[in-house]
Order: structure tokens, then C-alpha cells, then sequence
């Protein structure tokens, strides 16, 4: 579970986080939704460590991350998964040089104990047989999976996701998003997804955090979102057409 | 930058296996454009001063001994370390331009890696070989000036070997391969800085490469005129 109280961040006069709090729940998928320059991608930073926050806590299972060691910053690091937007995979590495790479770093394991577990996961994200390519000679979903992948070889408490879809087609994307949540569920880990997709709110949006201008303006789930009156809500999702569609035939009862 | 470089170190054996890749992209990769060029440097060294020789009183064996003084003091260190800037500065910059812009570097820091270090303490070991490269420089600048001058028949084979051994100063290598350690370090670090702190996209990268060979340039131009005064004058 990850506590966020009262955060702020701004960089110089422009203030990009306006004091958030909200709670990221373990074993579910946590959406942060909103437009472009809502501060979605500074508050994700921000849980990372990536960026300092001027002021307020986030707390990783109730201890706070400014009271951490140096060490214990580097400890919770290790707990932590990371899927960026474009995979940021490591292109002078294979696909099984990619995924292994955190067991290598981290674990003193023997290398047949790790090729064994990178095998795992690669199959878990169905990619056997992919080990000896290089990133580049693969498609932008199997990126994604051989990142999905490499975040959750460590078995980490953590994941957090920046736009995961984006780039994919609309099957790829389902694919993704439902990988997703079925690691969350299986190793109960703390999934925080940042998406513009209103696909994605509407499959595995389990709690859902909207942002706008800086501020924390809506939170509920994937069904109380079409229930919500809040207008800034509605105006956000409803441009989408397929949240008008859904409406519609909830509304005729189908 | 250099506090991070090097701050906390990567695992050991993470760390050996970097070090030797980056020996092999960064100094391996090298050596082909610079036997070429201190090949062909020291012939033309050694015709263009040959040809300027016309006065009978000034011995023939000045051709070699020119060609020595040239290549192990300026044309070694300094003018192959300005052709470095380019091969090697630039793959630097552009390498970990690429890896800022693809969020590369993100993910080493969100694993909790030290990216400074993870990505460029490796390349500041590997450049400690370069003076390797530059040894190999200065012999294939005097082999190229023995071969024009000889074949050319500017000078006989004897009178080279006889300029070549006179008035040899030992501390001429010693500051060359001093200013070749300080040119090391600064082909490694100021490509480096130029990929690491970079921001935009794939044009970004190409304008990082072309303003860090610049800064290099100018670093290993200024100095070479700092070592040589404190060390020649």
C-alpha cells in the first residue's frame, strides 16, 4: 500500500502538484487518469523518487520515504517495477539479458538460477523463445511484455506503469492491460497505472485516481465512474465515445 | 557530475564486465583510424620537411629528428586526441544521449542503480588504456616518416636512425604521456556530461554530439597549452 498525504511539487513558479492524498491499495490496480499537463506523470516521478517533493509524505506500507536511509532508499528501489511508455528497455541487451538484468544486479544468485527464472517470466508474459533477440528485432507490444517482464523478475511489491498502451493497437493493448492486472492479483503487488486509455479504465480500472490542474478532483472505481455527476469527471471521460456507448446501453438496460 | 561518477559503485563483477566492453567500443574500435592517420602524419611530417630543407649546411638528418619531435610531442597526444574527440566523444554523447531520451537511464535509477556511475565510471577506466593507443601512434608516425623519407629518397635509411637517436630529451615522452592521462580523462568526461544532462529527442542527441565534440576540443586545446607551459617552458 502506498499513502500519499498532502503532496506538493512545482517547478519554479509553476506549481505542478497542489497537495494530493490518496491510497494506492495493495493487490489492485491504482489508474491515475487526466489530460496532458495534469500532473500525473510528476506525482508518478515523485512516488519513484525521481523527483523530491516540496512538501508532504508518501508512505510506502506506513513508513514514510523521507525517513529512509540511504540504504533502505536503495532496499525499497529493488522492491519496486517499472514499465515506461516506451518500454526503456536496454537496446545493446538482449531480450534475456534485459529481464535478467535486476537479478543480476541485485541478487547473488548462480547464473543457471537466474536463466531459470527469466524463462519463467518470459513465458508468464507468454515471450518463450524470444531470449537470444534483441529488443529492436521485436514488435512495440513484445517490448512492452519484455518490460512488464523485466519489472516483475524481482518480484517486486511495487509496479508502477506510465501509459503502458500507448503506441499499441487495441488487442495488444487488452492484452496488456489484463497481463497487468492478472500479476497484480497473482502476486499481490501494489500496481499504480498512469492512461489517457479509456479502454483501460473500463478493464482494469479497479480504483481510479482523476487529476486535474495539479489537484486530486475525483476518485472512485471503474462503475462508480459512470454513476459520478461530477462534471469535470464527465466532461474528461465522456469525450471519449466509447464511454458514450457504454453509457448508452447501460442505460437501455443492455 | 563527478561526485555521482563516483559515488556508489556498481556490483564488481557488473562493473568488469563494462569496463572490458567499453575498452573494446572505445579503444579497440580505434586503433584502425589511428595507425591510419599517424601512419600518413608522420610521412607527410617527414616530405614537408624534408622539401623545405634546401640549405647544404643543415644536415639531412634533421628530417628524422623533425619527425620525432612532431609526432611524439604534438602530433601523437594532441592532434589524434582532437580525432578522438570525434570517434569516441561523439559515440559517448550519443550513446547516452539515446539511452536519456529512451528513458534508459530512468530505469536504471528507478532499479535504484547509480546511473553516473553504472554508465560512465567505465568509460573513464577504459580511456586509462589510451595511452596504449597513443604509444602505438607515436610508433606508427616515426614508421610512416622512416617510409617517406627512405622510399622517397629524401635521406638514406642510416641518416634517419641517425636523427632519430639525436639529442633525444627521455622527459618528452613522459609530458606526452602525461597530457595523454589528462586527455584521457577529459575525452571520457566531457562527452559524457554532454549525453547525461541532455533533454529532447533525437535531435537533441545530434546537437549533444556536435557541441560536445566542440567543448572537448576546446578543453584538450586549452589544456595542452596549460601542460605544455607548466611542464616545457
Amino acid at each position: 500500500m502506498i499513502q500519499v498525504k498532502n503532496l506538493h511539487k512545482a517547478f519554479n513558479d509553476q506549481e505542478v502538484l497542489k497537495g494530493i492524498d490518496y491510497t494506492f491499495e495493495r493487490g489492485k490496480t491504482n489508474l491515475i487518469i487526466g489530460q496532458s499537463g495534469s500532473g500525473k506523470s510528476v506525482f508518478l516521478k515523485c512516488m519513484l523518487g525521481l523527483f523530491k517533493a516540496d512538501k508532504g509524505t508518501i508512505e510506502y506500507d506506513g513508513k514514510p520515504y523521507s525517513t529512509f536511509s540511504d540504504e533502505e532508499q536503495r532496499e525499497l528501489r529493488t522492491e519496486m517495477g517499472m514499465l515506461f511508455q516506451g518500454g526503456a528497455l536496454f537496446d545493446s541487451m538482449t531480450v534475456e539479458e534485459n529481464v535478467m538484468f535486476p537479478l543480476k544486479m541485485f541478487t547473488r544468485q548462480k547464473k543457471s538460477e537466474m536463466l531459470t527464472r527469466v524463462h519463467e517470466v518470459l513465458e508468464r508474459v507468454n515471450l518463450e523463445g524470444t531470449g537470444d533477440k534483441m529488443p529492436s528485432e521485436i514488435s512495440g507490444g513484445m517490448q512492452k511484455r519484455v518490460a512488464i517482464a523485466r519489472a516483475i523478475v524481482n518480484k517486486p511489491k511495487y509496479l508502477f506503469c506510465d501509459e503502458p498502451n500507448s503506441g499499441l493497437d487495441p488487442q495488444t493493448a487488452t492484452v496488456i492491460d489484463n497481463l497487468i492486472q492478472e500479476l497484480t492479483h497473482e502476486n499481490d503487488i501494489t500496481t499504480v497505472l498512469i492512461t489517457h486509455d479509456m479502454n483501460s479504465v473500463l478493464e482494469i480500472g479497479e480504483r481510479i485516481a482523476f487529476l486535474k490542474e495539479g489537484v486530486l478532483a475525483w476518485k472512485g472505481t471503474k462503475d462508480e465512474i459512470f454513476k459520478t455527476e461530477d462534471k469535470t469527471v464527465t466532461e474528461f471521460v465522456y469525450s471519449s465515445n466509447l464511454f458514450q456507448k457504454v453509457r448508452t446501453a447501460q442505460q437501455q438496460g443492455l | 557530475m563527478l561526485k555521482g561518477v563516483f559515488g556508489r559503485m556498481t556490483k564488481g563483477s557488473v562493473l568488469r564486465n563494462l569496463i572490458f566492453k567499453e575498452i573494446n567500443e572505445l579503444i579497440m574500435g580505434s586503433l584502425g583510424i589511428v595507425a591510419f592517420l599517424s601512419f600518413f602524419i608522420g610521412a607527410v611530417v617527414a616530405i614537408q620537411t624534408a622539401l623545405n630543407l634546401n640549405n647544404p649546411l643543415i644536415p639531412k638528418t634533421l628530417v628524422a629528428y623533425a619527425a620525432r619531435q612532431s609526432v611524439i610531442l604534438e602530433f601523437a597526444p594532441t592532434f589524434i586526441s582532437i580525432i578522438m574527440a570525434g570517434k569516441v566523444g561523439s559515440f559517448i554523447t550519443s550513446s547516452i544521449g539515446s539511452m536519456r531520451v529512451t528513458e534508459q537511464i530512468d530505469a536504471l535509477e528507478v532499479m535504484g542503480i547509480n546511473s553516473k556511475n553504472y554508465l560512465i565510471f567505465p568509460k573513464i577506466i577504459a580511456m586509462f588504456t589510451y595511452p596504449f593507443v597513443i604509444a602505438i601512434s607515436m610508433f606508427l608516425g616515426i614508421a610512416g616518416a622512416y617510409t617517406a623519407a627512405v622510399l622517397g629518397g629524401f635521406v638514406t635509411s642510416d641518416q634517419f636512425m641517425t636523427g632519430l637517436q639525436d639529442d633525444f630529451n627521455p622527459f618528452h615522452l613522459t609530458y606526452a604521456f602525461i597530457k595523454t592521462f589528462l586527455f584521457a580523462f577529459i575525452l571520457s568526461t566531457v562527452p559524457a556530461y554532454h549525453g547525461y544532462y541532455m533533454k529532447g529527442g533525437a535531435l537533441e542527441v545530434g546537437e549533444a554530439s556536435t557541441t560536445s565534440f566542440v567543448w572537448t576540443s576546446v578543453v584538450l586545446i586549452v589544456t595542452n597549452y596549460a601542460v605544455t607551459q607548466l611542464l616545457l617552458s
